[in-house]
């Protein structure tokens, strides 16, 4: 499969900066980061603190305190983020761009019915009646392959299982139709045999509706099997930008010591290969 | 059906409890330095007089059933005789115990009025002015010795300013007027429409509640404000700002949901504490309460009366933590499934 | 300066001693960094210096010695806080009280800290029955009102200082047993304890050894916390007549003394009563900011 061109990007970010003060001075978790998408699926791969969950909460302005967002720009569907004001980044958020989590357990919250908190998302977008919000709360649930909508809208977060919680996630975030989804490691937390499903889900939804999907994932083979592109974070930098069927043809050192690192079946191997880092990587 | 099991468990662990309360108290009565019988028969009777009367008051019987039949006893709500009063136990406390519990009902309600918003503004902007304004105030309150404050209180607000009523539920010349429905004066002089009597007995019980209030604000602060730091540090908040919620909606419909279950068992702890606070504030403001029938039959050596105050302010402690838990099973639907 | 700094905020200290001092040094910053807290430590910090200097700051003998010629005399140049009911200057009544208050906390901390450490470690480390029964013992004493039930203690005692102490001490363990017992259960569980009941060590060995330091910390952050409520109950008995007896110059009970004349000479109940809510303020702003810089969520 070959990348969609992005006609009119979605998302367009250049030279974004993530800072936070503490005690031991600035430290810098994004350091300009650009690039672009369109209605793709777009991956971002990195190792744990390279910075990817922090771009993915950027974008939405929502880096928690002391953190510090900057740029020279960040646009979602041609709207300004980083001059918005608090009013227009509430429109923004769950309106145009909207991000599922890690885990449902946490991410949902657990003294109110899954029902009530989807139609919440709906009424925050839509001046729609009780009544409407409740039917397209029931189609979101109905569109996540959830046969028994009625029964998971009154059940409480924590009656539900992994898979089930996340699905409900995805319909509350896609309820407001949003141009782009982003995804922080949304399978991560799951069960080996419901990440397919809930993958598959999220593939249809986000296809069918011409989205663009953000997938943040520490896992290069899966980012490389399910996304158009993949961006290589290390560090706070995208230090490479790759096709994903493509990945073999990596230049990087340290995108090839990830492809390096993983185990493969076919061939015997005593030892597990581990990452050779070079300083010289994160240097600008 | 489910239910059923650990509303049984919950159950015994409350007789338990109670049988723990009774047995300290029992032991406590037994061990004070006052003989009860010399109490009685006086020190110049006769040493028969004195087996006789011992006999007669069940000390010559073995501890464990002394403690049995102290134990019928209480159960069927016989405290015994006050000395001081020459009346049932039973009966004072009935009539002392309303006047504790509109002190401290006020107290807890403009306790939790002020408290907890306060805490959630301290919470919410942690570690900026807001919130060290909002812990001053708060620890200045945790701090200040209550029977002092109502000292100083009534110094300023009564002697000097005249803001206020001075000690004791209302002037001496409305006492007596209303008749007593349910013991709480606010509500039996509205009962009776007497609006006189209603504001004089406001004016009288805003100091001292005032400053149960404030002892009770600032504990009730302090712990919403640890509830919030800790929710706000959540994932929902994320997913629900991620929604495109205003900060103020997320903080009083997601945070605030979920603070409110722990809350609960909070303000109930806070209200046993605040019968606990009456007992000195009480002191200080002549308040009619239990407080001070407790107080006042311990330096009268009555101990039934001692005694029998301490069991019902306890129960009423072990009430209020059953209530909670029962009020926070009903909050989180997390602990139906338990 | 900056040596010594770089060294202590090391992020691969080269020794134990140097991580110790390090961690002792960011938590310093933390605690620093709170004006309150440092309030709260000056406050602290006084009262230990009044404690123990008392005899130098004021004669002993004007804490006694009455004069009746010169009573309820307002705050002078001669007497700072002014003199009480009986003409005894109030400074060195209330300086000397200091020691009082230092003294109940002190000893109420020493039995409640381990008395509660014990009972909390043997329930939680042993359990079964045991856990059982002296966790229903302490939820027993919990369910009592604090002051209500040292003040049964107290009528049943004697009044006195030595009453008040013990009858704190006897109302204030249950929270520190539940403590103690709940982070045994959490420490029970780990590999290092398994370690060593396979070399063969007993019980009483392992709590002592392993399950005791590090209980400690928690049992001594939750003392801090306490201090200002053991010196407001103190002072709460001392007002009541049930603690320190007079003449001794406890400040709750010099409240109560100077409680009929509050109306015309307002210092004499008025001064021991701001020595007091200082006294626990200064805890209360330490216990605080310690909790606050000692927490490890908060970073």
């Amino acid at each position: 499969m070959t990348s969609i061109s992005p006609e009119a990007p979605l998302l367009e970010v250049e030279g974004l900066r993530v800072s936070f003060a503490t005690q031991r001075g600035l430290v810098e978790a994004v350091r300009g980061v650009s690039f672009a998408m369109g209605r793709e699926k777009l991956g971002i791969v990195g190792e744990s603190g390279s910075g990817k969950s922090t771009i993915g909460r950027a974008l939405m302005r929502l880096v928690p305190s002391p953190g510090v967002v900057t740029g020279q720009k960040l646009k979602v569907g041609g709207k300004d983020v980083l001059s918005a004001n608090e009013r227009d980044l509430q429109g923004l958020r769950g309106g145009k761009i909207a991000m599922i989590m890690q885990d449902p357990k946490f991410s949902l919250n657990p003294v109110m019915r899954i029902g009530t908190q989807i139609e919440e998302a709906i009424r925050m977008h839509r001046r729609v009646t009780r009544k409407a919000a409740r039917a397209h709360a029931m189609e979101a649930l109905l569109a996540v392959r959830i046969s028994n909508p009625e029964r998971v809208y009154h059940c409480f977060p924590h009656e539900l299982s992994g898979g089930m919680g996340q699905r409900a996630m995805i319909a509350m975030m896609l309820s407001t139709q949003p141009d782009v989804l982003i995804a922080d490691e949304p399978t991560s937390a799951l069960d080996v045999t419901v990440q397919a499903q809930v993958l598959a889900i999220l593939d249809d939804l986000v296809s069918r509706r011409g989205m663009g999907l953000i997938m943040i994932s520490h896992d290069l083979e899966l980012v490389a099997s399910f996304c158009d592109r993949v961006l290589v974070m290390y560090a706070g930098r995208i230090v490479e930008t790759l096709e994903a069927s493509a990945l073999s043809r990596a230049v990087h050192p340290y995108t090839r010591g990830l492809i390096a690192c993983l185990p493969r079946l076919s061939e015997a191997s005593s030892r597990l290969q581990t990452m050779q880092r070079d300083p010289a990587w994160s240097q600008v | 059906m489910r239910l059923l099991r650990p509303i049984l468990a919950f159950l015994a662990s409350i007789i338990l409890t109670l049988l723990g309360l009774l047995a300290v108290t029992f032991v406590i009565g037994r061990v004070i330095p006052i003989d009860p019988v010399l109490a009685v028969v006086g020190d110049r009777a006769s040493p028969q007089t004195y087996a006789a009367a011992r006999a007669a008051m069940g000390f010559d019987l073995p501890l464990y059933q002394q403690f049995l039949i102290y134990l019928k006893n209480v159960l069927s709500g016989n405290f015994g005789q006050s000395t001081l009063t020459g009346r049932p136990v039973l009966e004072d406390i009935k009539a002392f115990f309303p006047a504790t519990i509109e002190l401290s009902s006020v107290a807890i309600v403009v306790g939790v009025g002020l408290g907890v918003p306060l805490g959630v503004l301290a919470g919410v902007r942690s570690g900026r002015w807001p919130d060290h304004l909002v812990r001053l105030f708060g620890l200045v309150g945790y701090s200040a010795p209550v029977f002092w404050l109502g000292l100083v209180g009534l110094l300023i607000f009564y002697a000097k300013l005249d803001w206020v009523g001075g000690p004791g539920r209302l002037d001496i010349y409305y006492d007596g007027l209303i008749e007593p429905r349910t013991g709480l004066l606010l509500l039996d002089s509205l009962l009776a429409g007497d609006t006189e009597v209603f504001w004089n007995a406001v004016s009288h019980i805003v100091l001292p509640a005032s400053i149960l209030a404030w002892y009770s604000m600032a504990y009730l602060s302090r712990m919403t404000r640890s509830f919030v730091m800790a929710e706000m540090k959540q994932e929902y908040v994320m997913t629900a700002r991620i929604k495109g919620m205003s900060e103020c909606r997320v903080i009083w419909r997601h945070v605030m949901g979920n603070v409110a279950v722990p809350l609960v068992t909070v303000v109930a702890l806070s209200y046993g504490g605040l019968l606990e606070g009456s007992i000195l504030t009480e002191t200080v403001f002549a308040w009619p309460g239990l407080g001070r029938y407790i107080t006042e039959s311990l330096f009268n050596a009555d101990m039934n009366a001692v005694l029998g105050g301490t069991i019902v302010v306890g129960v009423c402690y072990i009430l209020l933590n059953l209530l909670s838990d029962l009020v926070y099973r009903l909050l989180d639907p997390r602990a139906h499934a338990a | 300066m900056n040596n010594a700094r770089s060294w202590l905020l090391a992020d691969q200290p080269a020794s134990p001693l140097q991580a110790r001092m390090g961690r002792f040094y960011t938590s310093w910053l933390a605690l620093s960094a709170n004006p309150l807290a440092l309030i709260g430590l000056a406050i602290v910090v006084l009262l230990l210096l009044s404690a123990l200097l008392a005899p130098w700051i004021a004669p002993r003998d004007a804490v006694y010695v009455q004069n009746l010629d010169g009573r309820l005399q307002p705050p002078s140049l001669l007497h700072w806080f002014g003199t009480d009911e009986l003409g005894r200057d109030l400074f060195a009544r209330v300086v000397h009280g200091s020691r009082i208050t230092l003294m109940i906390v002190a000893l109420v901390a020493i039995i409640v800290g381990p008395l509660g450490l014990i009972i909390g470690m043997v329930a939680g480390y042993v359990g079964g029955w045991t856990d059982r029964i002296l966790m229903r013992l302490t939820d027993i004493f919990l369910a009592f009102p604090r002051l209500v039930l040292a003040l049964a203690f107290v009528a049943a005692l004697r009044p006195g200082i030595e009453s008040a102490i013990l009858a704190i001490a006897i109302t204030s363990w249950p929270p520190y047993a539940r403590l103690a017992r709940a982070e045994t259960l959490m420490i029970r569980r780990s590999d290092f304890i398994a370690a060593a009941i396979a070399q063969g060590a007993s019980a009483p060995r392992i709590i002592r050894r392993y399950v005791m330091p590090l209980c400690m910390p928690s049992v001594v952050i939750r003392l801090t916390l306490d201090m200002a409520g053991i010196i407001l109950t103190a002072a709460g008995l001392g007002f009541l007549g049930l603690g320190a007896q007079p003449p001794s110059p406890e400040w709750g009970a010099m409240v109560a003394a100077g409680r009929g004349y509050v109306l015309d000479q307002w210092w004499v109940s008025t001064i021991p009563g701001i020595a007091i809510l200082l006294v626990s303020l200064g805890f209360n702003l330490l216990g605080d900011g310690l909790r606050d810089a000692l927490d490890p969520r908060q970073s």
